[in-house]
């Protein structure tokens, strides 16, 4: 019989890090003491935790081993598994209070990171085994699919979803039971649900995760759309650089119709729903719903005119209902839990949780899901453990390309929808990326028009060329070459491009522009004005000197300067040639006198 | 999947071997493993209390954990059972035989059996 469970991450994050390995060490050396017979390991999705992989947790203590090594496990096997020591060196416990630290056993639920969160959508992830479909159900898997098509109208389940006030989570925030309310009455002899699993944002991996811990979930809430629509056929589109995910939900789906969970008369009901995946080469206008079905079609991915909406003519012209994995994660345990308690999480307009990956300047980087309506506050500083180093926070990114800032003067805004919609930012897919006060903010909304001009499709005008000369203009600015009246030339392209798009990604894409110049026009302005770039980030318009009474004359900048810019006598106060300097830096972290500064 | 029954079945089935991963169960049954417990003879106690909680078919409530020396190291092989609720019973001078009746008559039959107790001994 199996006493202890050990759990070790095995999403992207932790795999990347060497989970695997660790996963061999624990068979090894538990074989070696004869305890594989009690023991069992597995390998389970993201924990959220991503910055302190790998990551193993043992039960029934539930002690949290983080940053493992595959040379700590012999010692958690020989002290924990055997003689019930609990390596205290690798434990993670920081509730943020240094007094129940002391607490040799901190329960993982109440360190700072898990204590705020509220796991909807990632309940299982790190939890069981997403290879096993067994755990899956011993944890009320399928019984939400089996409820829906043995107790419920597909009129019921739409009610229901409607009712939760679930809204999209791939950033559009579309009522989800609305969407399906459109796509139900619509008669074709053929209809489809498609789960929208290209997620491009940069920094953003919640629904990778999702599907690397929990794919049953997202195959089960696909086959209840499918109920509620009067569709037979699903597609998964996942981008192809996500290996351990589309290895898993293959993995789910084989099981999922060995089962007779997907196929013919499912439970009984004369219902029959099958799945398919379909893999996107990774152009990030494939997240875009009719690009998304085009390339589904095997056509190159470009959108199309809406109307007709995907509810009308979607894939192979039938009604289709897209949905993206998070909002489809949401699905069984509304069926089960009642919309009642969906919306009883949240704000007025937006309802449940969400998940945001945090990416950045922040001490844990990783996974969240947290109420609606946390403050950013809540999200950066107790559960993200803030900005390391001391520095100070300056704003944070959401919605990625798509989306915009939200400035340190706002931090107590509450997350949702509306609040980002009303501050100029959207809440994207999930992205969070944290900035401190080393980022320029023209260079970031520089990066991501530089994302967006790659990955315009070309197809309209607006955007392909659009985007491309307003990245020439912040070019220009961060060269040292703008004026103020390109600003206003600039903002006034914005908005064209926005107004004249065919489709979300151009509509979007000046988003960082716009509301970088909202909240951080003065650095814009000290850009073209006083040729000078605040956070000593844009190269030519950052100098590195020598502060002259504060050089010792040591020598050792000129030392490690790569490129002979700098010069001066031992003993004398030494000068950098700005004609040669290449701003890289390496100067001023070797100075120990403080002496070297960006002006 | 042709029943909700059948889903019910699989899922009762199951829900035993993923429950200790919720936290403790109903009971515990705590082994002191430390090197004076294993010198003592305390790894075939372990084992036999983790075969006979699954052989009386209570692994869904019973968790069977280990923990170092807690200081009584002439008493050894100790185990401790804890309910919630209840006070711990501690179980000196294991061995295997004992084991199974622990199992049969306290977990099971939710009696405390005295003579093995800490207690007994220094009445």
């Amino acid at each position: 019989m199996i006493r202890s469970h050990v759990l070790i991450c095995g999403g992207t994050g932790c795999t990347s890090s060497g989970s695997l390995k660790i996963r061999e060490a624990f068979e090894d050396h538990l074989a070696k003491q004869g305890l594989s017979e009690e023991v069992k390991v597995v390998m389970t999705g993201c924990f959220g935790l991503c910055a302190l992989g790998p990551v193993v947790i043992v039960h029934p203590e539930g002690t949290f081993y983080s940053r493992v090594t595959p040379e700590d496990v012999e010692e958690i096997v020989s002290e924990h598994l055997l003689k019930g020591r609990v390596v205290e060196r690798l434990v993670y416990n920081d509730t943020g209070s240094e007094e129940a630290e002391e607490l040799a056993h901190v329960s993982l639920s109440d360190t700072a990171f898990y204590k705020t969160q509220n796991r909807v959508v990632l309940r299982n992830c790190g939890v069981i085994d997403p290879e096993d479909i067994n755990e899956y159900i011993a944890m009320d898997g399928y019984a939400a699919l089996g409820k829906v098509l043995t107790e419920m109208t597909p009129e019921e389940v739409i009610k229901v979803v409607t009712d939760s006030g679930l809204r999209g989570r791939g950033g559009g925030g579309f009522p989800t039971g609305r969407k399906w309310a459109l796509c139900a009455p619509n008669k074709a002899p053929q209809k489809y649900v498609v789960c929208n699993a290209d997620e491009g944002d940069p920094g953003a991996f919640m629904d990778r995760s999702v599907l690397e811990g929990d794919p049953h979930c997202i195959i089960e809430a696909m086959a209840i759309a499918g109920y509620a629509i009067g569709a037979t056929q699903g597609y998964v589109y996942v981008r192809a650089e996500y290996p351990i995910a589309v290895h898993r939900l293959q993995i789910a789906i084989d099981q999922a119709r060995e089962m007779g969970l997907l196929g013919k008369n499912i439970f009984g009901s004369g219902f029959d729903f099958d799945l398919d995946i379909r893999l996107g080469a990774g152009a990030f206008v494939c997240g875009e719903e009719t690009a998304l079905m085009t390339s589904i079609e095997g056509n190159r991915g470009e959108p199309r005119p809406r109307p007709p909406y995907p509810a009308v003519k979607g894939l192979y012209e039938s009604p289709t209902v897209e949905n993206n994995v998070e909002t489809f994660a949401n699905i069984p345990q509304i069926i089960l839990k009642g919309a009642d308690w969906f919306a009883s999480m949240g704000t007025e307009r937006s309802k449940g949780t969400k998940v945001f990956a945090l990416g950045g300047k922040i001490e844990h980087t990783g996974l969240v899901e947290i109420p609606m309506g946390t403050t950013l506050r809540d999200i950066i500083y107790n559960i993200g453990g803030g900005i390391p180093g001391g520095k100070k926070f300056k704003a944070a990114q959401t919605g990625g390309p798509s989306g915009g800032c939200i400035p340190a003067k706002l931090i107590d805004t509450e997350v949702d929808y509306d609040n980002l919609t009303a501050i100029g930012c959207m809440m994207g897919s999930g992205g969070l990326i944290v900035m401190d006060e080393d980022t320029c903010m023209v260079d970031m909304a520089k990066f991501f028009l530089e994302f967006t001009v790659d990955e315009s499709c070309g197809k309209c005008t607006p955007c392909r060329i659009g985007t491309k000369r307003l990245l020439e203009m912040l070019e220009q600015i961060t060269s040292g070459n703008g004026t103020l009246e390109l600003i206003d030339e600039m903002e006034k392209l914005c908005y064209y491009i926005k107004d004249n798009s065919l489709c979300g990604l151009g509509q979007t894409a000046p988003n960082p522009v716009l509301s970088t110049l909202n909240f951080f026009r003065d650095e814009y302005v000290a850009h073209v004005v006083d040729k000078k770039c605040p956070a000593g980030v844009c190269k030519s318009l950052t100098a590195i000197e020598i502060i002259a009474d504060k050089c010792k004359g040591c020598t050792a900048c000129s030392r490690v300067c790569p490129v002979g810019a700098i010069s001066g006598k031992v003993k004398e106060a030494h000068v950098i040639d700005q004609t040669k300097c290449i701003k890289c830096g390496a100067c001023m972290e070797k100075c120990k006198f403080g002496a070297i500064v960006k002006g | 999947m042709k029943s909700l029954a059948e889903l019910q079945a699989i899922k009762e089935k199951m829900q035993n071997k993923v429950a200790l991963r919720e936290g403790s169960g109903e009971m515990r049954v705590v082994v002191g493993m430390a090197t004076c417990g294993i010198a003592a003879g305390a790894r075939p106690v372990l084992s036999t209390f983790v075969e006979e909680v699954n052989n009386a078919d209570l692994s869904g409530k019973v968790t069977v954990s280990q923990t170092g020396c807690i200081g009584l190291c002439q008493y050894e092989p100790i185990v401790e059972v804890i309910e919630a609720g209840k006070e711990k019973i501690t179980y000196i001078k294991m061995t295997p035989d004992k084991a199974k009746r622990v199992v049969q008559e306290h977990l099971v039959g939710g009696k405390v059996v005295a003579e093995y107790t800490f207690a007994k001994e220094n009445a």
